[in-house]
């Protein structure tokens, strides 16, 4: 049976969080959502072995404590960490963060836009590819 | 996709690269698809710089001379081509090859359907993904660059 592995969402804004929540559950998907507030809860989540860890992480970028960039030096340091695919769901569209994400290795850089319809539609684009991709069976 | 870069296959394989073609013309997917028969083919054509730089590689795994986890392991590794999104489009669904390639930073791992539409269904569901994704600019001076044909195989 498929292992019900959860998508770990890195975002500081409690209404984003909730939008996110919201649009997996319109598209039918019965992805179990974990979130945490910053990078460094996200890390203390993902190093903690009785957690089950994420088929994917969705990050945001700004955020107090540790920011997304900073989260990402970190798990792309891990050698069992760095194999979970992390999609930047922000609403920056900076150059800068741009390229340094894609130099960290994500695997995917979405702009999140106003319109709630737009995006759910984001969300079931998102979750179409990776429902078609492989995912590593870690840990 | 996105822009209106190219997208680079790596593929031993004639017939599967003609497939991805045909795929590509049948969702009138507008990117030229430059086309490198195994990796060290890719390295080559991605470090000539009369090349444009493409906005997504698709990657075989088994290929002669260099392998797509060789290639991989040179390219995630090289400062300049790290930043490009690697698609693996394979036949192997080897537990081994796809935490191999998670290791080394693929952003998407996608076994080959054998019946063309399904195949075609997969070719839309990526170039919606990565259409909707932002790709870093590549600093490579001007956007005339960008204009520049890509190789095409006939």
């Amino acid at each position: 049976m498929l292992s019900s592995k959860p998508i770990l969402l890195v975002e500081d804004d409690s209404v984003d969080a909730m939008t996110v929540k919201r649009a997996i559950e319109d598209i039918g998907s019965k992805d179990t959502l974990v979130r945490s507030a910053n990078g460094e809860e996200a890390l203390d989540y993902l190093r903690n072995e009785t957690n089950k860890r994420p088929r994917l992480i969705l990050l945001d970028l700004n955020m107090p404590k540790m920011n997304g960039i900073e989260f990402l030096k970190h798990i792309k340091a891990d050698n069992v960490l760095k194999r979970v695919p992390v999609i930047v769901l922000t609403t920056s569209m900076e150059d800068q963060d741009i390229l340094r994400s894609f130099e960290l290795s994500i695997a995917g850089y979405v702009v999140k836009p106003l319109d709630y319809k737009k995006f759910v539609e984001i969300i079931r684009t998102i979750s179409q590819y990776w429902a078609l991709s492989q995912l590593p069976c870690t840990g | 996709m996105r822009n209106s870069r190219s997208i680079l296959l790596v593929e031993d394989d004639s017939i599967d690269a003609m497939t991805v073609k045909r795929a590509f013309k049948d969702l009138k997917v507008t990117n030229s698809l430059a086309h490198a028969i195994n990796g060290e083919e890719a390295l080559s054509y991605l470090r000539d710089y009369n090349n444009e730089v493409p906005c997504v590689i698709l990657l075989d795994l088994n290929m002669p001379k260099m392998n797509g986890i060789e290639f991989l392991k040179i390219a995630k590794n090289d400062d300049a081509l790290k930043k490009i999104p690697v698609v693996v489009l394979t036949t192997s669904s080897e537990e081994r090859d796809v935490v191999e390639s998670f290791r080394f930073s693929v952003a998407g791992y996608i076994v080959k359907p054998v019946d063309y539409k399904k195949f075609v269904e997969a070719i839309k569901t990526i170039d919606l993904y990565w259409t909707l994704s932002e790709l870093p600019e590549q600093d490579l001076g001007t956007k005339d660059s960008a204009k520049l044909e890509a190789n095409i195989v006939s």
